[in-house]
């Protein structure tokens, strides 16, 4: 047992280092082989050092879900991964409270201690589960993604709460003849899980998806109270930690507090801001191109919009032309410019953009005054400078890309029609605003088309 | 679970916390994505604990099915999980010096 014990040091090791070398793009990718190797020692470790005997069931289990997990990691498309996520965070959910229910039908006989980390691993875990289905559901457009409230949803869930805490007073009082008690704990993590995800807004979803895999650490956490193995602690409070702060960064981008993106349904209700003025000024593609042409310090801020529209191979192309032409290209990202956090940079470095053209919001603003022209493509509310002058709009106080503070912006759009949000953009009417109307993809080919006939 | 064990794993669990806290908070933007697949597998280290429910010697019916589901499902997380970071991984590329034509 000792023995094994230190082999767990060394994966807990490896595990940390690789999250070290995550720090940056180029080691990242050995920082996740190194992490890779962590998880082998520790399974390795586990089936040696504990004699275990009958193989057939894990090679079952083993063989069912690496074959689904590889599958799913070949096959899925980028502009999917959020999905994907969200059901490997329900995955581990699961998985955690499965472990918990099996150690509880071993040994039923626990002292209170044990039995109230049970609990919390089967609520940690059931909630995850049902809720990164809900999550996935939302995202993958199987269910509504837009938030669903009905009358006293609060008071339905705090009711559950409290009685899921009863539920788990009595059964660590009496674990021995609380079978019942237990498995009504679990039906009601699952429907609380359900409950939980289901008012919250598809725009919102990249703050669920960071909060379910702190989740999804906290409740393998909980199993390793449950088990009192040291290296699924460690292992669960350091992914509870990554989803924590990538919880932090989305609220912050979104000025929104956490309170208000669980419980608040936002974009459930017409939100009108303050009346728009001025005129829409539309461009073709030529006089666009003309624009271009002449710029030396080009601005890029592409939003989800444009991986819609299957167009960031496109604006890669477009992007090499330019920088032909001999002007700067950059990127700028916005944090919730995806449907989760960096997920619009994973979606350009696809495209074979290199990463060091993108540049986060906040290093980007305070050059915006030497920026020629900006293209604006499928970004929207992260644009919208009403987040800075009208505070009647839903999102004023949201940290923006300051695009209207460019020399020339070219906003790409399919129509007027308003954002995610629902909320009009000032934007569109601002004097040095162009509106290039028409899909993104083919108004870049377009673009891309004048450079080579140039 | 003794209340000196249950100390001793708490604070194993306040450190590692901490650790992730200052750890992860140094990653850049651009990688958020693959440190959340990334972690999601890590997270599928609950495999070990499945392990242990899977192979239980007395085991029933119940305890056959509740341990080989939790291998099943912590294996997607892990395999999945890992291979997808490294799929994205690889695509992030440096710009190359001097790519003119």
């Amino acid at each position: 047992m000792i023995k094994s014990e230190i082999l767990y040091i060394l994966s807990a090791f490896l595990f940390i280092y690789g999250l070290k070398l995550l720090q940056r793009p180029d080691t990242a990718r050995r920082g996740n082989l190194l992490s890779s190797l962590g998880m082998l020692v520790a399974v390795i470790v586990t089936l040696i050092a504990n004699g275990i005997v009958s193989y057939q069931w894990i090679l079952v289990g083993l063989v069912a879900g690496g074959v689904v997990g590889a599958l799913s990691a070949r096959l899925i498309a980028m502009t999917s991964m959020p999905e994907l996520v969200a059901l490997f965070n329900g995955s581990g959910g699961l998985a955690s409270l499965l472990v918990a229910t099996e150690a509880y039908h071993r040994e039923p006989g626990v002292d209170s201690l044990t039995a109230s980390t049970m609990f919390l691993s089967v609520l940690i875990g059931g909630v995850t589960f049902t809720g990164s289905i809900v999550a996935w559901a939302k995202l993958s457009e199987r269910i509504d993604s837009r938030p669903r409230l009905f009358p006293g949803q609060q008071i339905v869930n705090f009711a559950l709460l409290i009685g899921v805490i009863v539920g788990a007073v009595i059964f660590a009082g009496n674990p021995a003849d609380g079978r019942t008690v237990f498995f009504a704990i679990v039906a009601a993590a699952f429907v609380l899980g359900v409950l939980a995800v289901i008012p919250i807004g598809g725009a919102d979803m990249p703050v669920v998806i960071s909060l379910l895999n702190s989740y999804s650490g906290l409740a393998a956490c909980a199993t390793g109270f449950v088990l009192q193995n040291n290296i699924l602690i460690v292992t669960g409070g350091l992914v509870g930690a990554s989803g924590i702060i990538l919880t932090r960064i989305m609220c912050k981008a979104m000025n929104r507090s956490l309170a208000n993106v669980l419980f608040s349904g936002f974009g459930s209700a017409k939100t009108g801001g303050t009346k728009t003025e001025g005129e829409v000024k539309p461009v073709s593609a030529e006089d666009a191109y003309v624009l271009l042409e002449a710029a030396n310090n080009i601005l890029v801020v592409p939003g989800y919009g444009l991986a819609v529209a299957q167009a960031q191979h496109v604006l890669r192309e477009l992007g090499g032309l330019l920088q032909a032409n001999d002007a700067e290209v950059r990127y700028a990202i916005h944090p919730v410019a995806g449907r989760m956090p960096g997920h619009m940079n994973v979606l350009l470095a696809e495209a074979d953009v290199p990463y060091d053209e993108l540049i986060e919001m906040d290093a980007v603003n305070p050059t915006m005054d030497t920026v020629d022209v900006c293209l604006v493509i499928g970004a929207n509310d992260v644009v919208n400078p009403a987040a800075r002058e009208d505070e009647a709009s839903p999102i004023y106080g949201m940290p923006i890309i300051d695009v209207d503070r460019a020399r020339t912006v070219i906003v790409f759009k399919r129509s007027m029609r308003p954002g995610f949000a629902g909320i009009e953009n000032s934007l569109f009417f601002k004097d040095n605003t162009r509106m290039l109307f028409g899909d993104a993809k083919a108004s870049l080919e377009a673009l891309s088309g004048e450079f080579k006939s140039a | 679970m003794s209340g000196e064990i249950l100390i001793f794993v708490l604070f194993v669990f306040v450190l590692s916390m901490m650790l992730g806290l200052e750890l992860i908070s140094k990653v850049p933007a651009t990688l958020h994505t693959p440190l959340m697949s990334g972690s999601n597998a890590i997270s599928g280290i609950t495999i070990v604990g499945a392990l242990l429910a899977a192979s239980a010697s007395e085991s029933d019916t119940f305890t056959i099915v509740l341990g080989t589901l939790a291998v099943a499902c912590a294996t997607i997380n892990v395999i999945g999980g890992y291979l997808v970071t490294d799929r994205m991984l690889s695509m992030f590329k440096k710009k190359e010096p001097k790519e003119k034509p």
